[in-house]
């Protein structure tokens, strides 16, 4: 049996007082040694800032781990959840606190932005890894758009910028049926 | 937003070829559809990839009593008056692709309330608050993927822009949904039976295909009805995949 599935429409600008919750951008649980900050911004075809955007996360913990755990929405500060969302300010700015995914090296990101029809899902690399499908079929230059830069400085941080459109345009994913 | 709304497809452009079908006679779009702000969307079209046994996206966040509480689905409790409006129930099942339940899975709503009016900095409309409405629920599904919200029906508000100066939205819902995949995350609307304002709204008309705009349309269900106390609106809620079911179709 396959049902059709429910058409996504857009998030509207009036989500803000709904979804964003306290907390909601600390991954890491508090005052974490390996905890690592990956900010940017999310920037129109202009370059302007996009303002109350969502930026969700999903990723494994630092053993590889994919099993998540409850409790994201009134973290306690001692769990890691593998689920974190972020809204961006009026700068377009984001800050995500996390620890870097054991196993496959990125961070799954859904997007949502009001003035888009849907959702839209990426990636954001800690680095390259050898072998890795997606990677292998993009030209460079796309790849470069997934890929967290690290930042000098003595905190771990990588900036992660999300361009909607246009030059440097970030490579956005469309899921196909897994292989048997 | 309304100067930057500009269509790129023009009114004349059928947006739906299956408009001539039985179904969707009732609702023809009668306006264009709402394509969003062009200096927001993508012009590159999304990189299709099928993903392996163990991808991160095939697996996805987990939630429980932790993060929601029972109360959180009531919309009309959440302050120390009732909201004004008329009081409705909205339930129904998160499924997978081949009909499987979603489980202890989060559904989160949102709306404005029953003037038309976001409880929100953004919401500008000359319509009132509520003072004691918020607009903002969570549930989440049981075994069986329930769901139900206990709320108020919202008001229309107007949508204006370039491209749709008289525009009013229809009263609706907003929903967030997790499926056990992070590929199965939606956001939608949902939308009351019988709406006039249907046909003419850019955000409905906004789905290219009849049939999957009418899927954001909930059924009167008297069985959801609590008696004398609030209409029953059933609405089932169908997710990607994960697997081997994903489809161009009400994309
Ligand atoms: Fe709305």
């Amino acid at each position: 049996m396959t049902l059709p599935a429910t058409p996504a429409q857009t998030i509207g600008p009036f989500h803000g007082t709904a979804l964003p919750f306290p907390g909601g951008a600390d991954l890491a649980p508090a005052g974490h040694p390996q905890t690592v900050t990956v900010h940017g911004r999310v920037l129109d075809g202009d370059g302007a800032p996009v303002p109350d955007a969502l930026l969700e996360f999903w990723q494994a913990a630092p053993d590889g781990s994919l099993t998540g755990a409850p409790g994201s929405l009134r973290r306690d500060g001692g769990v890691f959840t593998g689920f974190a969302r972020v809204p961006t300010g009026g700068d377009g700015r984001y800050a995500l606190r996390t620890l870097v995914p054991g196993g496959a090296p990125y961070l799954a990101l859904c997007l949502m932005v009001p003035g888009l029809v849907r959702h839209l899902f990426t990636r954001v690399y800690f680095r390259f890894p050898e072998g890795d499908p997606l990677l292998a079929a993009l030209p460079p230059d796309r790849r470069a758009t997934l890929l967290a830069a690290p930042e000098p400085g003595p905190h771990r941080s990588y900036r992660f910028d999300v361009r909607l459109r246009g030059t440097a345009e970030t490579v956005f994913l469309r899921f196909g049926p897994a292989r048997p | 937003m309304a100067l930057s709304e500009a269509s790129e497809k023009s009114w004349d452009e059928p947006a739906d070829r299956a408009a001539a079908g039985p179904l969707s006679s009732r609702k023809r779009p009668l306006a264009p559809p709402y394509v969003g702000r062009i200096a927001r969307r993508p012009q590159q079209p999304p990189v299709p990839l099928s993903l392996a046994p163990g991808a991160v996206e095939l697996t996805g966040p987990v939630f429980g009593t932790a993060d929601v509480s029972p109360s959180d689905a009531d919309l009309t409790r959440q302050h120390g008056g009732e909201p004004l409006g008329e009081r409705i129930t909205v339930g129904g099942r998160v499924l997978d692709g081949r009909g499987r339940p979603v489980r202890g899975q989060l559904v989160e709503l949102w709306q404005a309330n029953a003037a038309g009016r976001y409880r929100n900095r953004l919401d500008r409309h000359a319509a009132p608050l509520d003072p004691n409405f918020t607009g903002a629920g969570r549930a989440l599904t049981d075994d069986e993927g329930r769901y139900r919200f206990t709320t108020v029906r919202p008001g229309a508000y107007p949508f204006p822009s370039a491209v749709h100066p008289n525009a009013w939205r229809p009263p609706h819902l907003h929903f967030s949904v997790f499926g056990s995949a992070f590929t199965q995350r939606l956001v939608t609307q949902m939308y009351f039976p019988g709406d006039p304002l249907l046909p003419y709204d850019p955000i409905w008309n906004s789905v290219p295909d009849a049939r999957a705009r009418e899927r954001l349309v909930a059924v009167y269900d008297p069985e959801l009805n609590e008696p004398e106390w609030s209409l029953g609106y059933r609405w089932d809620i169908v997710l990607d995949g994960p697997d081997a079911t994903w489809t161009e179709e009400g994309r």
